[in-house]
């Protein structure tokens, strides 16, 4: 089967992680990483094409820097990496990411693979698209569902547990109030929790193996899509300002001396806290 | 198909209500208190409506309740109920969406969103209306490290709002809402990509305590509680609030995976954030910064959480939990 993962570089949790004037998250430091949920996408796609055979395609839509994404997909074993790169993707908000994503995919269906793919024994089309279960930095959550609605294909989402068998993937989900198990299909969109797996570390031999796989980059007009529609140019919302977090005042730290619980509930009493 | 002329009164607000044991959830009446103040309020419920529910939802605002039946347990899942409220949009001449923000919420906004051509913010802290009518939006980010305003550029806006964002508070004068039933199966069917099915749907057993992602006062243990949660829920108890866990504690299998808080699990902000035991890293902040007092209770002076602690107890928590339970519930007593 032929897998397309999503992916996404995203600034490092651990950094101190910033908005710039105009209120675009700030890829200026160059500390950005694969997003870790994604690696669970990565991972989930891997263990499916090593049990049921085919190939994993890793993609990502993003400036240069986005390149360390796939390759760290490919590093975890991922066989094609496809970087859709276009100055006129700057600003784009979720909508324009899914239209840019959903082209790629597009073709990637009609190519059977990116270049090279045909080698590698993976035949047809993509039978499944899986994706993180956010994105680290926006939190959104909201990509598969939209991939799905431009592909026109069923959606599974935040999977806990995935498996394959006879064309059709089985999804264990648990939700807010409720544990639902779907069935869909192929082809199909689905995204994977943290729960689903414990992604790999590339060995020596993957790190190798990526440095020699090529990266395919692909501009807005390789996938047919008008610059307009997406960047600054498609935002239906945009930021009117970001502002850090004050600093929390007045705070207080005690060491308990036998009654921190007594002053814990005065504290509480006195903020009309005590419910 | 167009007939907004039929809601007279302006702007048409559409709130999705989610409902418990057939009682509009908590969340839903934050919906329409906000809503209130950015045009009409029309109440949006799939499946059945008790007289008692529709009352209530007057007496938040609405006023016209729109109940969607639901045929198929397919027909809940994000890409029909956006299908539905696509339809509703056209039919009410909406401007505004309003849901709460859950992960399904946040996919059926999404796709309500690019049916529609709305601008969508999700995970919103705050929604008003701005110079020329269009949505002005807060929300926090890097985990509430970060506030962001923003405003919707499209027409339409979609807007999935978090619990406790708002104060939920009845109207003056309610009114008896007008219920408006609608054929769900014509929408259904259009939906597109809905070759999905629903092999089971198991609802877990909601708990006595307050729903962790709505509750105003929330307990959570951590690594320090060593698997026992007893004086974390004690204390909830005492306070009437939730209790939550750190992504550690449920990996060990000390509570549930449902009760993680965190970047990955159920984000909160409530009144009153309480960590026991909790280091406060950063997956963890992610999901709890935005809580308005943050006290923490941990052995470990050194805590990360206790660099934006608003009141730190460097101590043991299996005596300062129980000491303060038991105070609190003496104060309470007092009055």
């Amino acid at each position: 089967m032929r897998i397309v993962v999503c992916v996404k570089h995203v600034p490092d949790l651990q950094a101190e992680r910033s908005f710039t004037a105009d209120g675009r998250v700030d890829r200026s430091q160059g500390d950005g990483t694969l997003s870790e949920l994604d690696e669970h996408a990565v991972e989930a796609a891997l263990v499916l094409t090593e049990t049921l055979g085919g190939e994993v395609t890793v993609v990502t839509v993003g400036p240069a820097d986005a390149e360390d994404a796939v390759r760290r997909g490919l590093q975890m074993g991922a066989q094609h990496a496809v970087h859709v790169i276009d100055d006129a993707i700057a600003g784009s908000d979720v909508f324009g990411t899914a239209l840019v994503l959903a082209a790629a995919i597009r073709r990637l269906d009609v190519e059977g693979g990116a270049e090279g793919g045909a080698e590698g024994g993976a035949e047809g089309g993509v039978d499944l698209v899986i994706t993180g279960m956010a994105a680290l930095d926006g939190l959104m959550s909201v990509l598969p569902s939209l991939l799905a609605a431009h592909l026109d294909l069923p959606q599974a989402t935040l999977a806990a547990e995935l498996t394959v068998a006879d064309g059709v993937v089985r999804v264990r989900r648990d939700l807010d109030h409720v544990t639902e198990v779907l069935e869909a299909p192929l082809p199909a969109v689905v995204s994977v929790t943290d729960q689903a797996n414990e992604p790999r570390y590339p060995n020596f031999k993957g790190i190798m193996a990526a440095r020699k796989t090529p990266v395919t980059a692909w501009s807005l007009a390789d996938l047919g899509i008008d610059p307009a529609t997406v960047g600054d140019a498609g935002a239906r919302t945009r930021v009117l300002e970001a502002t850090p977090r004050p600093v929390r005042e007045n705070r207080v730290l005690i060491t308990d001396d036998g009654e921190a619980g007594l002053r814990l509930a005065a504290y509480l009493a006195e903020n009309g806290l005590l419910g | 198909m167009s007939d907004g002329a039929r809601f007279a009164g302006g702007d048409v607000v559409l709130v999705l209500v989610e409902q418990h044991d057939g009682t509009p959830r908590g969340s839903a009446l934050e919906l329409l208190t906000a809503a209130r103040a950015l045009g009409t309020v029309h109440a949006v419920l799939l499946g059945q409506v008790s007289d008692a529910a529709v009352a209530r939802l007057g007496a938040y605002g609405a006023v016209a309740v729109h109940v969607v039946g639901v045929p198929t347990p397919e027909a809940s899942l994000p890409p029909a109920v956006a299908a539905v409220l696509a339809g509703l949009v056209d039919e009410t001449g909406a401007s505004t969406v309003l849901v709460a923000s859950t992960f399904p919420n946040k996919e059926l906004a999404a796709r309500l969103a690019l049916a529609t051509g709305a601008g969508l913010v999700v995970d919103a802290s705050a929604v008003q209306r701005g110079p020329e009518g269009r949505a002005v939006t807060t929300q926090q980010a890097f985990a509430a490290s970060w506030t962001l305003r923003g405003e919707v550029t499209a027409a339409r806006a979609v807007v999935a709002l978090k619990p406790n964002a708002v104060h939920a508070a009845p109207v003056a004068t309610p009114v008896l809402p007008p219920v408006i039933t609608h054929d769900a199966a014509a929408l259904f069917d259009g939906v597109p990509g809905a070759r999905v099915r629903v092999m089971e749907r198991t609802p877990r057993p909601e708990s006595s305590r307050p729903d962790l992602g709505e509750a105003q006062v929330v307990v959570v243990g951590g690594r320090g509680v060593a698997g026992d949660f007893s004086p974390v829920e004690d204390l909830a108890d005492a306070l009437g609030g939730a209790v939550g866990a750190t992504r550690v504690a449920t990996d060990e299998g000390w509570i549930s995976h449902e009760t993680q808080v965190g970047q990955t699990g159920v984000t909160i902000s409530p009144r009153l954030y309480i960590g026991a035991g909790v280091s406060g890293a950063v997956h963890h902040r992610g999901g709890m910064q935005a809580s308005e007092v943050i006290v923490a209770v941990n052995d470990d002076a050194d805590a990360p959480i206790f660099e934006f602690a608003d009141f730190g107890v460097v101590g043991d928590l299996f005596t300062v939990l129980p000491q303060a339970a038991a105070e609190i519930r003496r104060l309470k007593a007092q009055g």
